[in-house]
């Protein structure tokens, strides 16, 4: 059995004294672990860092097994992001998120196509705090768990959205939501794509996100908490709004 | 022709446990030390005796030593008012051997790694903190592993540290002896960005 895909690093562990188990998330192949010899050698060790690009060849004898991988790299994402913490952290949480969420060796060409443009743009502008919200919805949405956010479940108004529905994950508007407004989540512009996205509103929208991925996402994964590297991130970005 | 007893059996067992041998690897070992009995076993034996009976870590920085306080912590001349944070003793030891710093140091015992979920309790992070208030420490320096679960956890202490006290860390780029041909575009990159006058 063998195939070659384009995947980026999402973790990796040591394995014996020389070896990695890294765990990509490639293309074709979805989330996909396998060993790569002399993972820790000088020549490896620096390109083996989570964000980056790999060119992967995966070889086993039966598809069952972990198999190794043969890798070149393709693009080092993480010197360009170890730099700067609020970086790093959304690095580290997309990575985890992704390493917690995806069942193995399932394809998802949609969320990987948005989450190599999302690596690619962390960093070089002002707007990747918005994309990776954008990014966090877009997950929930291709593991089952999207929001409805076109228009006001109660009034149908697609005018003036200010929360989400805890209850039902869709959209209300400020008028409609009356005396249940403190009951209901935040659901800031930059959660519907609108506006430049201040950080104060993607901490907002993060709030938003992070109740459905614990709420819906983790208890369909066997409850399981979230990983801390979200937190962090998102603290980060509450006192950096 | 009867293979090695079991108490030596034993022995090998043990010795194919240790980094970088395997129970080829050994079985030698042991076959020249049992050769060498009265130059090389009787005096490791006795060696081993006394660093299992002696070895512990430093209460305050967490070195190892072979007493409640290391060495380093002990020496007046090492009150520089400047602590080297570390991973782990191995690069405590790395940095002594350069023999460039002349501060204390403080071993954290890991990194902060979601996927191991090591937290920062689970790292003598909060002690570095007490330390630095307790000291008068004027810097502290990130000599921390140059990758993502490193970096996060220098960036997460210089966070715990805040503004009082100066927070440096170690450079990165071109390592000496490297060839730019043969590195990674992310250390050309660092060392591009953290290029110095000439």
């Amino acid at each position: 059995m063998d195939w070659r895909d384009n995947g980026s690093l999402l973790s990796l562990r040591r394995h014996g004294e020389t070896s990695v188990i890294v765990e990509l998330f490639t293309a074709a192949h979805g989330r996909h672990l396998g060993v790569v010899r002399g993972g820790t050698s000088r020549r490896l060790a620096p390109i083996l860092q989570p964000g980056t690009l790999l060119d992967a060849t995966w070889r086993a004898r039966l598809e069952d097994h972990m198999g190794s991988y043969t890798v070149e790299p393709l693009r080092s994402r993480a010197a360009a992001l170890m730099t700067d913490r609020l970086t790093l952290a959304a690095l580290n949480s997309l990575c985890a998120l992704l390493s917690f969420a995806l069942p193995e060796r399932e394809p998802h060409p949609a969320l990987h196509r948005r989450t190599e443009a999302l690596l690619d743009l962390i960093g070089t502008n002002q707007a990747w705090p918005l994309a990776y919200l954008r990014w966090e919805l877009a997950l929930l949405d291709e593991l089952g768990f999207g929001l409805d956010l076109s228009s006001c479940a109660v009034s149908g108004a697609v005018e003036d959205l200010a929360y989400v529905s805890p209850k039902s994950g869709r959209a209300v508007a400020a008028e409609a939501a009356g005396a249940w407004a403190d009951r209901l989540l935040p659901l800031p512009p930059a959660l519907l794509g609108h506006g430049e996205g201040a950080l104060a509103e993607i901490a907002q929208g993060l709030t938003t996100t992070g109740f459905f991925l614990k709420t819906r996402l983790a208890p369909s994964l066997g409850d399981r908490p979230l990983p801390e590297a979200r937190q962090r991130f998102v603290d980060l970005v509450s006192r950096q709004a | 022709m009867s293979g090695p007893t079991s108490e030596i059996e034993t022995l090998i067992e043990m010795m194919a446990r240790l980094p970088g041998l395997g129970p080829r690897s050994a079985r030698r070992a042991v076959l020249h030390l049992i050769k060498k009995r009265g130059l090389l076993l009787m005096p490791l034996a006795e060696a081993l005796r006394q660093v299992g009976e002696t070895a512990r870590e430093c209460l305050t920085c967490g070195n190892i030593g072979t007493g409640d306080t290391c060495a380093i912590c002990a020496s007046e001349k090492r009150a520089t008012g400047e602590i080297c944070v570390v991973e782990d003793v191995a690069d405590l030891w790395a940095m002594e051997r350069a023999g460039v710093f002349k501060g204390r140091y403080h071993v954290l015992g890991g990194t902060l790694s979601a996927l191991d979920a090591v937290g920062p309790e689970d790292l003598r992070i909060p002690k570095l903190v007490d330390r630095v208030a307790a000291e008068g420490v004027t810097e502290v320096i990130l000599a921390l592993n140059a990758t993502i679960d490193g970096q996060t956890t220098a960036h997460y202490i210089a966070d715990r540290l805040g503004a009082g006290v100066r927070v440096t860390s170690l450079a990165q780029g071109v390592p000496i002896g490297g060839e730019l041909d043969y590195l990674d575009d992310g250390t050309i990159s660092a060392a591009m960005r953290a290029r110095k006058s000439f």
